[in-house]
């Protein structure tokens, strides 16, 4: 196949990491090829220099079709014909599907946007895509699946020839992702070459053809995806032999009974959801996107409180009317968006860890302990294994799996008797996954409830006792360990 | 990525506004060296001159760190002050003013009104500009309501010591300010109650996800500001010896500048009481620095908005 990019000895160092020493690989015309390596690898730098936000260190080249390429700026790597759909996604939420489309561009005849040619351009593009998509809908009335089909159609407006894509799946349904897949198959198939960027490993092995591990911002080497298996792909990448991606699962035999939850309604998120949680068990919530999963932690945790229904704590009813009386009962929420809802970025390391309990550093509930602060924070700090160059260390400025650990962290500090993790793994490589699941089985030995949601089936498959399948708002089925499987999981969360 | 990474201490923030604020009066001392400007007396006269507007912009500098705004507290200097003034003359006037009650009277209603900003702000989710630009309207329509328009006086002499006097040879006001600015500084530092201002400007969102209760934080934080209003109000009303309902215009606006000098985020969840109180020195030192050299009010105009654009963009630039 035809060489598209080629690269050469790529660095780059920020002022206090090298962040990439010495990338060399090159990408062909219609392929997928796999990006992958821990969070920190460098992946994003790498991204970045491609598409001419951050410049690299000199000394090494891009050839883009065999000619030295010199990339300084995002447009004229869009004029290249490189595009990245980035995790979080960068679309204007009051202008319609067509006008997000075409944003910049907007076909005009005389200065004036041409808006006939603009919708019929848009409709062109999407029923390529084969999706069936009004252009006339405003970007913010569309799911996440969709607005991400849209930045495609975006990007392939422009003539792309290289696509990167970063964690496209991460907020997707099993669904959603057969039919991301199924245009990224069409696409290739079209000569365009996609960089796929995915921790969910699975993936790697069902789309690319290629895979570059990169980690410590070296490069570990360029194969051809067939010729890896998980084992060998995860050992690139940690540089050391897994045994397992999963802690031994320990044994829940008791009968203690910690939360039982009685028709829990709330209309137009799920109705008459009923189940019970036992000490030492580890209960799992699977179901796609928008089933009613995040709605239900959500109602437990107060955060959007239940029409009806009940709710025992250890055999005492409890009614939280907001996330504040829900911590006081003994219930926390490690939410699943950790920047909009875990952590506040701009605010440091140690004052994220005690936020949910700060007055278990408080003298008399209101002056701040600093000593006491620290001692707990750096017990954190060490025991989950936070990467932080000290606990003043601003959160914005660590990596994803880091900041998933300070949300962590920061609810580990409160005292609870549950604790629903939503997506607690989302974002985060393979080593901190196995550490955010140790700590939750060793929660639930300790006999803290633990609740997982989650949308990675093999996870929850790898660490629950049991697992509720959710479909539109209700409990469609149970499943006990014996009785795993994705294909079962899938029929009860599709409502077939 | 973080990986043996060596956290390198850092300069604190307000070091460079403190740069700042040397390099303007280095130059002023120069241009100003015939008119007294080292001397101690035009240095406290500075300090005094601007402990008003540190005052406030320390309450302000709370609302805007929790991603706030008050516009109201120019009305609340008029209006604490004006009922002040109204409670002496009520308890007697000239010859028995009861002052205890009178300052009483009028930082209540200072903290009345801030909670009633508040509690409109959480409550009901109103944008705080919109909240406080009503306030502001409203209540200075008030106090010109039951004042009938007109300073009311007929007050004791001895309440003139709050804005007038001396303690060892300070002016009342400074110390009154160098208090407000330690309380201040401890509780953005030390205090649960700071911790939580700051995680609510930051992300309101996940604040209320750390179980923190966003509506009392913020009815005592507007209330903390209408406080700092009202101390301003009381100590205006002493100085000028009336209470009068036209005083504390535009006080907003220079308490927002000198926040926003000193290194506060408009945007929330970023600020200290330090840089603050900084920017309000600048400003002051500007002001007098002009006055000494005979420069007329409109160009100072000039040259302060100009001073407040170029300590933005130094910021902006910084990052």
């Amino acid at each position: 196949m035809e060489e598209l990019i080629r690269l050469e000895n790529i660095k780059k160092t920020f002022p206090e990491v090298a962040a990439l020493k010495g990338v060399s690989f090159s990408i062909l015309k219609g392929e997928v090829h796999a990006l992958v390596g821990e969070n920190g690898a460098g992946k994003s730098t790498l991204v970045k220099i491609i598409a001419g936000i951050e410049r690299m260190d000199p000394g090494g080249a891009i050839y883009f079709k065999g000619k030295k390429t010199e990339i300084h700026d995002p447009h004229y790597a869009q004029g290249l014909g490189i595009a990245v759909i980035y995790q979080e996604l960068t679309y204007i939420p009051e202008l319609t599907v067509a006008e997000n489309i075409f944003l910049g561009r907007e076909p005009s005849r005389g200065g004036v946007i041409d808006w006939k040619t603009l919708r019929r351009k848009a409709e062109e593009l999407l029923s390529h895509l084969g999706l069936s998509l009004d252009p006339a809908l405003k970007m913010k009335e569309l799911s996440t699946a969709q607005k991400q089909m849209v930045e495609i159609a975006r990007a392939l407006s422009m003539k792309t020839e290289i696509l990167f894509m970063d964690e496209p799946t991460a907020s997707l349904t099993e669904h959603e992702i057969q039919s991301l897949f199924a245009i990224i198959r069409e696409l290739k198939a079209r000569g365009v070459a996609i960089v796929y960027i995915s921790h969910r490993l699975e993936e790697i092995f069902e789309i690319t053809d290629r895979t570059t591990v990169l980690r410590d911002g070296e490069w570990i080497g360029t194969r051809a995806t067939k010729d890896l298996n998980i084992d060998s792909l995860i050992q690139m990448m940690v540089g050391r032999q897994m045994s397992q991606r999963y802690p031994p699962r320990l044994p829940s035999e008791t009968e203690e009974e910690i939360l039982r939850v009685e028709n829990l309604s709330l209309p137009g998120r799920f109705r008459n959801i009923s189940f019970t949680l036992k000490k030492g068990e580890i209960l799992g919530f699977a179901g796609l996107m928008g089933a009613g999963r995040t709605e239900v932690a959500r109602a437990l945790f107060g955060a959007e409180p239940p029409e009806s229904g009940n709710i025992f704590l250890k055999g005492k009813k409890v009614s939280p009317k907001n996330p504040q009386e829900a911590l006081k009962a003994g219930i926390a929420l490690v939410p699943e968006d950790r920047k909009e809802q875990g952590l506040i970025l701009a605010m440091a390391v140690n004052h994220n860890i005690t936020l949910g309990n700060l007055n278990g550093v408080c003298r008399n509930n209101f002056f701040i302990d600093h000593a006491r602060e620290k001692k707990v924070v750096e017990g954190y700090i060490k025991e989950l294994s936070i990467k932080t160059p000290s606990p003043a260390w601003i959160v914005r400025q660590l990596s994803g799996g880091n900041q998933q650990k300070v949300v962590v962290a920061k609810w580990l500090f409160i005292p609870s008797h549950l604790i629903v993790f939503d997506e607690p793994t989302r974002g985060i490589d393979v080593e901190a996954k196995y550490e955010i699941y140790a700590l939750m089985q060793r929660l639930a030995s300790e006999g803290i409830g633990v609740v997982m949601i989650s949308s990675e089936l093999p996870e929850l498959i790898g660490i629950c006792h049991r697992i509720l399948v959710m479909h539109e708002g209700k409990i469609t089925g149970e499943l006990k360990k014996e009785e795993f499987s994705q294909e079962r999981i899938m029929a009860y969360a599709t409502g077939s | 990525m973080q990986q043996g990474v060596k956290a390198r201490k850092k300069l604190p923030e307000e070091f460079g506004i403190f740069l700042g604020l040397v390099a303007i009066y280095l130059v002023f001392a120069v241009l100003c060296r015939g008119e007294g400007f080292l001397s101690i007396e035009n240095n406290l006269n500075i300090a005094r001159q601007i402990s008003m507007i540190t005052i406030i912009a320390i309450g302000m500098t709370f609302v805007i760190i929790s991603g706030g705004i008050d516009l109201s507290v120019g009305s609340t200097v008029a209006l604490t002050g004006v009922l002040a003034a109204m409670i002496l003359d009520a308890t007697g006037g000239k010859t028995g003013g009861n002052i205890p009650l009178a300052i009483a009277g009028g930082l209540a209603s200072g903290v009345l009104i801030g909670a009633f900003n508040g509690f409109i702000v959480a409550q009901f989710k109103v944008p705080p500009f919109i909240v406080t630009l009503s306030t502001m309207i409203g209540f200075r329509g008030l106090v010109f309501l039951i004042c009938g328009g007109r300073p009311v006086g007929n007050l004791p002499d001895s309440f003139y010591f709050l804005g007038g006097g001396h303690l060892l040879g300070i002016p009342i006001p400074i110390l009154i300010m160098a208090a407000a600015a330690a309380i201040a500084w401890y509780l953005t530092n030390h205090t649960r109650f700071g911790r939580y201002t700051y995680a609510i400007g930051g992300n309101e969102e996940a604040a209320r996800f750390s179980g923190i209760n966003i509506k009392s934080m913020k009815v005592a934080i507007y209330s903390l500001c209408g406080l700092t209003a009202a101390v301003s109000g009381v100590i205006l009303a002493s100085r000028l010896f009336s209470g009068d309902p036209k005083s504390g215009q535009l006080y907003e606006l220079d308490a927002i500048a000198a926040a926003v000098v000193g290194g506060t985020s408009l945007s929330g969840g970023k600020g200290t009481i330090l840089g603050t109180f900084l920017g309000a020195v600048i400003i002051g030192v500007i002001s007098n620095g002009l006055n000494l050299m005979g420069v007329e009010s409109y160009t100072q105009n000039i040259i302060k908005g100009a001073v407040i654009l170029i300590a933005v963009l130094l910021d902006q630039m910084r990052k």
